[in-house]
């Protein structure tokens, strides 16, 4: 049974001294943010334990405009302080790189989220990002926004200080929707559609998410089949994902025909989600109370499908991994050691490419994962090849996982597939192992409508640690390292 | 190795649109008003209520329109109300027109006439060979998907001719996804404008037309319609990959049965997939 706990210290220095002490006992920074509330503004951190979630928050009076960065003590504070100054134009003090990161504004208006009402618009100011540092021996080649190919907005900054190793810097502003603020004034039964648009590859995961907080507060019960149905999209969302990013790899390599046979096995994918669910990309399955429809296939022939998929998808995954020039390119290429990766916390199969397993599925389970059968993969090498093997692995367990979700389906006959579920005021966290790691939400309700609804995705944590993976070729590891990171920026930007 | 598997993807490839596909007919399209007396029952208090992205509107004359473009697809019309709505099948409905999108249709066949003869004027060089540029103006990540995917075994673009640039001084369409975020509205007009004349440009997802749920934010424009001349508008949370083919398709005047004919048409009900 995991653990929750929330709790107000008296000050912010308490909330920092707290949140140091447990990192430095082994807990990671899992999520820190702002809420505008009328006493001011209230900081609130998460810190995750083995099988545990301490959620602890502090009140900086409105006078307040500073306080003493966390980054200095927290590495893994370092874009989440960022964001806090984007937003809410509070400066924590001695932060070491306190540029804009999610919305460059100048004066005016922020966006505050929390608080009643709010700018009807706020467009970013380039004029506020700091210029583009050149110099003798010093340079910055900017990548992005728009980049060639089929890709997501993203603005990357290779930096060259005189003759030490590259540095990337990222700016994330481009596609910033400002979708929590959008949640604000929302029915807590129509926040899980946009929830499921936060990250649109994992839809499955964040209607999970969400859906789980609106459960916790109402103290509902979903029924063991729709906790099945649930677990059966969630894999087959994961599924998709990790194929995606072989895609990529095998494309980035010039591998035509593994591109296309996995460009194939990741439409079969899709197509049967579609079928069970009457969306390609599983929006609709995740209700309050359960999941929205019975699937669209019986049991018996769900299982059917997923036998044929697993034999082919995994015998191209064999011979991927038995491709040598291949395996060479990813080998040592973009490496996060395991230190390194423990330090920050780093989420999902990055983290657990260099060694760091937790895996909230197993840690602190919830759908029917509690009683499905598990294996966590891990490796230490921490280079865009373990991280391919590790996703490759995690599509064999996902297969485990939907066989036996599958069976339990075909024995759990049939049922209600959706409990009843009445909206309940409170604030609570809630999580789910989305295909790119540990997704969390922290949801407040008040007088019936969403108040603040903080969305941490793995994607927000884990994309920094890009800034220093760049231990060869910058240019030609490039797409190897973002494809193996693997990571949507519309959930990192939001 | 990967040769001989290779072999095998031959078969795979649709032959859409010269011959029909299984697949688009089991792929839910757009949300239909039915047509019949039911639809005169839903008055305005009712329409918001039903949709949580008002999308729904009833007239004042007691008229129920949808306006596809505002649609994320969430069904919850259709459930609710399967007198009235109802999923039209096949692979989306792309329009010349933004108001082509509200149906049953206001617009005359006369305005639709003009913006296509507008269009095809200039797209009348781009019968064969097409290249495609893509922008993604603050997508959720999933358009981008469905894009790509024409380029896997089963939608094959390449057969139709049309392939994706990586310069936007080489590319005749352009393929904007997201609802319109104001920090990408500056890198997507300099991509615009870096496109040689004759261009297209294709709105590409509900987001792309409206916002969608993320409308109304301080972030977005409320789609691209505001930063861009829009050619095409395509609806869809997200649209498939047999939607974005057919949106290209009626770009480049090779739609067979466009949806100048079948702009006032109405869907099937029933539960497609
Ligand atoms: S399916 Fe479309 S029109 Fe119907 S309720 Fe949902 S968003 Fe509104």
């Amino acid at each position: 049974m995991t653990v929750t706990r929330y709790e107000v210290v008296a000050s912010v220095e308490q909330l920092s001294d707290r949140a140091a002490g447990q990192v430095a006992a082994g807990a990671r920074l899992a999520d820190l943010f702002g809420t505008a509330r009328d006493g001011g503004l209230l900081l609130t951190a998460q810190l995750a334990g083995p099988a545990s979630l301490a959620t602890v928050a502090a009140m900086l009076p409105p006078w307040q405009l500073s306080y003493p960065a966390l980054t200095p003590r927290v590495g893994a504070a370092f874009w989440y302080e960022r964001e806090i100054h984007d937003l809410f134009g509070v400066e924590p003090a001695g932060h070491p790189r306190l540029e804009p990161l999610v919305l460059p504004a100048s004066g005016g208006q922020l966006p505050r989220p929390g608080a009643a009402g709010g700018p009807a618009v706020i467009d970013p100011d380039p004029g506020v990002l700091p210029r583009h540092t050149i110099g003798p021996g010093l340079f910055t080649i900017p990548h992005g926004p728009v980049r060639s190919g089929v890709t997501e907005s993203i603005e990357y900054l290779v930096e060259t200080p005189g003759e030490d190793i590259p540095h990337l810097n990222m700016r994330l502003f481009y596609k910033h929707r400002g979708i929590e603020k959008r949640f604000e004034g929302m029915h807590p039964a129509d926040g899980v559609l946009l929830a499921e648009r936060v990250e649109g590859v994992a839809s499955v995961a964040h209607g999970l998410a969400y859906c789980q907080a609106l459960e916790a507060l109402a103290d509902t019960a979903v029924p063991w089949r729709a906790a099945l149905i649930r677990t059966l999209h969630a894999e087959l969302e994961r599924i998709a994902c990790h194929l995606d990013v072989m895609i990529r790899l095998a494309d980035g390599a010039g591998l035509a025909v593994a591109t296309a046979r996995f460009g194939w096995h990741k439409e079969r994918v899709l197509r049967l989600t579609g079928q069970l669910s009457g969306s390609r990309f599983g929006r609709g399955v995740a209700v309050p109370g359960g999941v929205g429809r019975e699937p669209g296939l019986p049991p018996a022939d769900l299982l059917t499908a997923v036998g044929v998929l697993d034999r082919e998808l995994t015998a191209d995954v064999r011979l991927l991994l038995g491709t040598a020039s291949f395996l060479d390119r990813l080998r040592r290429t973009g490496p996060l050691p395991p230190a390194r990766a423990a330090q920050h916390g780093a989420l999902g199969p990055v983290g657990r490419a260099s060694g760091t397993a937790d895996d909230a599925r197993e840690s602190r389970p919830y759908a029917a994962y509690q009683a499905l059968g598990l294996a966590v993969s891990a490796r230490d090498d921490g280079d865009a090849l373990a991280r391919l093997e590790v996703r490759a692995d995690e599509i064999g367990a996902s297969f485990h996982l939907l066989r036996q979700a599958a069976d339990e389906l075909a024995e759990a006959g049939h049922g209600p597939l959706r409990a009843d579920w009445q909206v309940a005021d409170g604030r609570t966290v809630s999580w789910a192992e989305a295909p790119h790691g540990e997704l969390l939400y922290d949801l407040r309700i008040e007088d019936g409508v969403i108040t603040r609804c903080r969305v941490r995705p793995a994607s927000f944590h884990n994309l920094v640690l890009m800034h220093e993976v760049f231990a060869g070729d910058i240019l030609t590891d490039f797409p190897f390292i973002e494809a193996s990171f693997g990571l949507p920026v519309a959930g990192a930007a939001r | 190795m990967w040769a001989l598997r290779g072999l095998r993807n031959g078969v795979l490839t649709t032959r859409w649109p010269a011959s029909p596909d299984a697949y688009t007919a089991a792929t839910r399209g757009a949300v239909t008003v039915l047509p019949g007396p039911a639809a005169d029952t839903i008055d305005g208090t009712e329409a918001s209520a039903l949709c949580p992205a008002g999308a729904i509107r009833a007239g004042l004359a007691g008229t129920v329109r949808v306006d596809q473009g505002g649609c994320i697809m969430c069904g919850r019309c259709v459930t609710a109300r399967p007198d009235v709505f109802g999923w039209s099948a096949g692979p989306g409905s792309p329009s010349l027109s933004r108001q082509g999108l509200v149906v049953p249709a206001a617009e005359t066949a006369e305005s639709l006439a003009e913006v296509t003869s507008r269009l095809r004027a200039r797209t009348r060089a781009l019968r064969r060979s097409v290249h495609l540029r893509h922008v993604d103006a603050g997508s959720d990540g999933s358009e981008e998907w469905e894009i790509m995917a024409l380029l896997n075994p089963v939608y094959d673009i390449h057969r139709l001719g049309m392939f994706f640039t990586a310069s936007p001084r080489h590319a005749d369409i352009l393929l904007v996804t997201g609802a319109g975020a104001r920090g990408m509205a500056e890198p997507l007009r300099e991509t615009y404008q870096a496109m040689p004349d004759p261009k297209v440009v294709i709105a590409v997802g509900t987001d792309a037309v409206t916002g969608g749920l993320a409308r109304g934010s301080y972030a977005t424009s409320g789609g691209i319609g505001g930063i861009l001349p829009v050619d095409v508008w395509l609806p869809g949370s997200p649209p498939s990959p047999f939607a974005i083919l057919s949106a290209l398709l009626l770009a480049v005047d090779r739609l067979p049965g466009q949806r100048a004919a079948t702009a006032a048409g109405h869907g099937v009900a029933g539960d497609p997939r």
